[in-house]
């Protein structure tokens, strides 16, 4: 029997299968390179700070956006969750952020606060903060009347009620909105930094474009593409590890 | 002392409970009783203040307690937290005693999951005494249990009582467990406007 461990790596090994016969077809490295191709670029740009540099400072501003917009998008997801009044009055500016193009909010954001680092993280933090609260006030209303009860009953403070009651019961939806949230983030982030930001991964891609070099752009996004798969495994995922272990037993 | 004096409870147009009056002296263990769907959890609700929307006035004490027709723990955290988060001021020792007197003993890392549900049960009653408290409400405490664990939960219940003395008020649905529990019983019955005391 095939060991299914195995079937991610194959499927990847696949891709990269048909990049190579795809490179090979095209046979111009001006459209697409071969794999191995890209390895001097990369160390090329590893050796001269640049992709290191571009990475940290695209990281920075994921972080960012990823802190504010999980933060506020719980705060307001949680609140809809828990008020049906505020459910009624929220929903429809809900609708509308959740269906407004993220290029539009870009620019707008841009436009009114200019060409700044503010109006950046500002930008991906809108278009994320919808997202996040679509999915908390999911996990607002599934949570236990029965537990909130008892938190009542038994007057525990506030911080303990948020801290041991209610916040295990969201862990899923945090998760949840964590993970998409990360992806959807850093692909915005990069079109921020594409239309008016000079530094970072999405400015390189920018540059390396205006120039027509394909394997440049190819290695700014592997790059960062790697560097988003490593907070995934060394942060995220054993964070929910551990906030889910009590079902494991 | 307790005093409940319900004037009207309702939900929208629909009166649950109509006026609804007695006090709970120290001590004193009061069954509730009466059919299906009348309102007897809904009246508990009112006197544990979970719903203060109501037409009258409850007077209780400040040290209460609850347990509900299920366990209602949380299971994300072991035995031990779930007595240590609700009552703070429990040294170590203290939580394992309040475990020792459920028949818990040596189970404070479990997680609620890993407790059968009649262990869960015990786990809400130690959660339930470890405060000391001077009100305890309980709704249909041993119901789904099979007869052998609901007689030694009963038994159980009966000895806590004896050896806090809150003042208690208890849902059943069970004449024995009334009779055995209970020091006076009340009745709630259908009136014209809402559930009374028969």
């Amino acid at each position: 029997m095939q060991d299914t461990r195995l079937t991610p790596l194959l499927s990847i090994a696949g891709l990269v299968a048909l990049w190579i016969v795809a490179a090979s077809l095209t046979a111009d490295p001006q459209v697409l390179p071969q794999p191995w191709d890209l390895i001097p670029r990369f160390k090329q740009e590893l050796v001269s700070g640049e992709l290191p540099r571009s990475l940290g400072v695209t990281l920075v501003r994921v972080i960012w956006a990823f802190a504010l917009a999980m933060t506020l998008g719980t705060i307001i997801g949680l609140s809809m969750g828990r008020s049906d009044a505020l459910n009624r009055w929220l929903d429809p500016w809900l609708v509308i952020f959740l269906n407004l193009p993220a290029l539009v909010l870009i620019v707008l954001c841009y436009l009114w606060i200019g060409l700044t680092e503010a109006a950046a993280i500002t930008a991906v933090t809108l278009n994320k903060i919808p997202n996040v609260a679509t999915i908390l006030r999911e996990g607002g209303r599934a949570l236990s009347p029965d537990l909130d009860a008892m938190a009542q009953v038994y007057q525990l403070p506030r911080q303990t009620r948020l801290r041991h009651v209610i916040l295990p019961q969201l862990t899923p939806f945090i998760a949840a909105a964590a993970r998409s949230g990360l992806s959807l983030i850093w692909k915005v982030v990069l079109v921020v930094e594409f239309l008016g930001r000079s530094s970072g991964v999405g400015f390189q891609i920018h540059l390396y474009f205006q120039l027509f070099d394909v394997a440049m752009v190819l290695v700014y996004a592997f790059s960062f593409i790697a560097v988003m798969l490593i907070v995934e495994w060394l942060v995220l995922q054993p964070w929910e590890r551990k906030a889910r272990r009590w079902r494991a037993v | 002392m307790i005093r409940i004096d319900i004037r009207q409870k309702r939900f929208g147009n629909d009166v649950v409970l109509g006026p609804v009056s007695f006090d709970i002296a120290a001590g004193e263990t009061i069954a509730l009783t009466g059919p299906s769907g009348i309102g007897k959890t809904t009246l508990l609700r009112l006197v544990a203040g979970i719903d203060p929307d109501f037409d009258g006035q409850i007077v209780r004490p400040d040290r209460l307690a609850i347990v509900f027709q299920e366990p209602t723990l949380l299971p994300w955290r072991s035995a031990s937290d779930n007595l240590i988060l609700v009552h703070p001021s429990l040294s170590r020792a203290d939580v394992e005693a309040a475990l020792t007197d459920v028949g818990l003993d040596g189970k404070g890392n479990l997680f609620p999951g890993q407790l059968s549900l009649g262990q869960q049960r015990r786990l809400s009653l130690a959660r339930a005494f470890a405060g000391q408290p001077e009100f305890l409400i309980m709704d249909e405490p041993f119901v789904s249990l099979d007869a052998e664990t609901a007689e030694t939960m009963l038994t159980l219940t009966e000895d806590l009582i004896a050896q806090h003395g809150p003042a208690t008020l208890f849902v059943t649905h069970s004449q024995s467990e009334a009779q055995r529990l209970s020091n006076r019983i009340l009745n709630l019955i259908s009136g014209r406007d809402g559930a009374v005391l028969g």
